[in-house]
């Protein structure tokens, strides 16, 4: 496989300065090869550690077998020839939603994300296929030394911060995905809070994938310097097509000493995306990771928020709904490693399927036996809307020191007659009834987004349970 | 203009429940301003009555009508039946879990009476004055739907949304169990202040004349498996509390001889 003619030109002209592209495109061929992965890092003009990484994470991919558990007939319809890996839409990333292509600021003017950033957000990064179209940060954050940049610019002007924690968290060879983004991992985040720092307001990435077939692979790693805090959210959507995408980003933490770092995902992908993502933070000394995981798109997700618990004290919350409809699969879940003395953990994981959906929860938690006085707390709930439908738990604990105290319920329900009786005798139609119910199960989720946030996964459920009812 | 129908009429009403025939032939007419009262042992058919009129999915009708102000409440689903202002206080309110009572009332004040009526110093207002009658703190509002509520504060919970609701027909399901004395003063002062000198009516199902002391209902009506048996005043409620319902199963028995 050869990428395409007009991409090899491009990589020619970046050699020689390509500033002149402003509103090219670039889209490489399908497929994936060693080739694909030196034209992505040669694109980027990137440093030779980089694309000595690129290759040898290819190469893990190329060898490393499909996982053999998840939704393994679903994973095994992948076609990696057939995804695009590389797709640029526009020439650069703007600071200013007026220069960036007016098809693209559309789309975004519609997802409301312009508005948002107005409204109650610190900084903006809007990815759109492989690249940011669009970012920004507070001035005021800026003279406070928080760097929030697109991953690749954070590349080229902190490489050594950069090198110093990329693939720290999440090695490339972690798993088969880890590997492939790694390969060809294209925009993401890259943030810095330095010491003390309190980003008050959240700061907000938004990705979209546009074009048939594509493959978006970001790649984020967020650093909070000692007792600094931020909250990182991100939503996603894509076009509805015939044929699948694929989303594999690869999101790595690092909160050190007293830090707090709390990252909220609304996933939306839409039911030809596969989204088969790897996120983990390190927790050092006192610190906290916080995951905030809302699931609702996606053909079949495969995630798994993960937090090793490495610093003393320190504290892990994996909060994560999924709703699975028609041939949707959401496979989430939370892995947590207590690695050190009196630290904490809680789990709470809410999953809804309906319409012959399938929902799993696939959690792990490990106490080291070096690790005294944890305390770990897990509560699984599933709501099955109809008998099509299905839920499963795969919980895993493993702890090695019998000081910890550990916690575990798990329950699975039904919407009854009685319950939509009740809601209907109060004016509410069998529609409303549902999405009453179900965005009281959520819940416990939705009380901890930005407001505007949660009022659009209602939203979101209220148009899930429309048409359900026979 | 009110129609000159009455407010509610159940005509020769025959319904059950897959094989079961429940109620075999129920006849009540509720007039403007009316309170009405059924009473009767368990599995007689009041619930029954109750859940038809509100038209839980379950009941099977045989025959008969049910109508409010002329309207075929048969015909329309539970939810348009609410907008048309029929409101059931449950025996058994159901749990929301995540659904805040607040936001509830609001969504259900907005359906029922529209958007303006869940809006504003006007809404706020009802429902503090609202809470303040029913004694209910207002950090009730930020619990869940009958979640983990006890018997009593379910049963205040449902004469609250009858406040809010303003309907034009109040039933009752035995709303005066699990409630001590005064909570029984409490919801009674609700009910007739909804009631008495309005457009509306009330049909309150209760096992016990505790209620009833209360209220003062216009009629009694006698349930005995599933046939209204005797129709009377408010001292139909003292007979019964002083001979029992085995005194007017006899009655109705010899009569049937006879």
């Amino acid at each position: 496989m050869v990428k395409s003619q007009e991409a090899r030109e491009v990589v020619g002209d970046y050699k020689a300065g390509w500033h002149d592209s402003e509103n090219s495109t670039i889209r490489f061929d399908s497929g994936l090869s060693e080739q694909v992965v030196r034209d992505i890092s040669e694109l980027k003009n990137e440093p030779e550690w980089m694309t000595d990484m690129r290759i040898k994470a290819y190469r893990h991919f190329v060898d490393r077998p499909m996982p053999t558990w998840g939704n393994m007939s679903m994973l095994k319809e992948i076609d990696f020839d057939k995804i695009c890996y590389y797709l640029r839409s526009s020439g650069a990333t703007e600071n200013n939603w007026d220069n960036v292509p007016e098809e693209i600021r559309n789309t975004f003017d519609r997802l409301g994300i312009p508005d948002a950033e107005q409204k109650w957000l610190s900084g903006v990064t809007a990815q759109y296929e492989s690249e940011a179209v669009y970012h920004s940060i507070r001035e005021d954050l800026v003279e406070q030394g928080v760097i929030f940049l697109d991953m690749d610019s954070g590349l080229r002007e902190y490489p050594d911060l950069v090198k110093k924690w990329f693939c720290s968290v999440v090695p490339f060879s972690d798993n088969k995905f880890s590997a492939l983004n790694t390969a060809v991992w294209s925009g993401g985040s890259f943030i810095y809070v330095p010491k003390g720092v309190h980003v008050e307001m959240p700061v907000q990435a938004y990705f979209r994938i546009n074009a048939k077939n594509m493959g978006q692979f970001e790649r984020t790693l967020i650093i909070a310097d000692e007792g600094s805090s931020i909250h990182y959210v991100e939503g996603c959507t894509a076009p509805t097509y015939s044929t699948d995408s694929l989303h594999s980003a690869v999101v790595e933490l690092i909160a050190l000493p007293g830090s707090h770092i709390r990252y909220s995902t609304v996933q939306n992908w839409s039911a030809n995306v596969y989204n088969l993502v790897t996120k983990r933070g390190i927790a050092h000394e006192k610190a906290t990771i916080e995951w905030v995981d809302g699931n609702i798109g996606s053909k079949l997700t495969m995630k798994y928020p993960s937090v090793i618990l490495k610093g003393e004290g320190s504290h892990a919350e994996v909060i994560s709904v999924a709703y699975s409809g028609k041939g949707q699969h959401q496979d989430a879940g939370a892995k947590i490693h207590h690695l050190a003395s009196n630290t904490t953990s809680k789990i709470l994981s809410k999953s809804i399927s309906k319409d012959g959906g399938r929902g799993s929860y696939r959690g792990m938690v490990t106490v080291s036996a070096k690790a005294e006085n944890c305390k770990l707390n897990i509560v699984c709930d599933a709501l099955i809307l109809d008998e099509k439908s299905r839920s499963d738990t795969y919980p895993t604990m493993e702890v090695a020191n019998s000081t910890a105290k550990c916690e575990h319920e798990a329950s699975v329900s039904k919407v009854s007659d009685d319950q939509l009786f009740y809601l209907m005798s109060r004016g509410h139609t069998e529609e409303q009834a549902l999405a009453l119910i179900v965005n009281g199960f959520f819940e416990p989720f939705t009380r901890e987004l930005p407001m505007e946030y949660a009022v659009e996964l209602n939203a979101l459920m209220a148009l899930e349970m429309e048409g359900s009812i026979g | 203009m009110e129609s000159e129908e009455p407010l509610l009429k159940i005509v020769n009403l025959h319904a059950g429940i897959e094989d079961t025939k429940i109620l075999k032939g129920i006849n009540i007419e509720i007039g403007a301003g009316e309170i009405h009262a059924i009473m009767g042992r368990n599995g007689s058919g009041k619930t029954t009555t109750a859940n038809i009129i509100m038209g839980h999915p379950d009941f099977d009708i045989e025959k008969g009508a049910v109508s409010l102000n002329g309207v075929d409440l048969l015909e329309l689903e539970t939810w348009e039946r609410a907008k048309m202002g029929v409101f059931l206080s449950f025996q058994y309110p159901q749990a929301v879990p995540g659904l805040q009572v607040g936001n509830f009332l609001k969504k259900s004040v907005a359906s029922i009476r529209g958007e303006d009526a869940a809006k504003g110093a006007n809404f706020r207002g009802i429902l503090k004055s609202s809470m303040k009658e029913l004694n209910m703190p207002s950090s009730f509002l930020s619990r869940y739907v009958n979640d983990g509520f006890s018997g009593g504060e379910k049963k205040r919970f449902e004469i609250l949304q009858m406040m809010l609701l303003q309907p034009k027909l109040a039933i009752l399901d035995e709303t005066d169990s699990g409630l001590d004395i005064d909570g029984i003063k409490t919801v009674a002062t609700g009910i007739n202040s909804a009631i008495r000198g309005t457009s509306s009516g009330a049909l309150i199902i209760t096992h016990y004349s505790r209620i009833l002391d209360h209220v003062k209902p216009d009629k009694i009506h006698v349930l005995i498996d599933g046939k209204i048996v005797a129709t009377g005043d408010a001292s139909l409620a003292t007979d019964l509390e002083e001979h029992g319902y085995d005194w007017l199963e006899e009655k109705v028995a010899a009569e049937g001889e006879k």
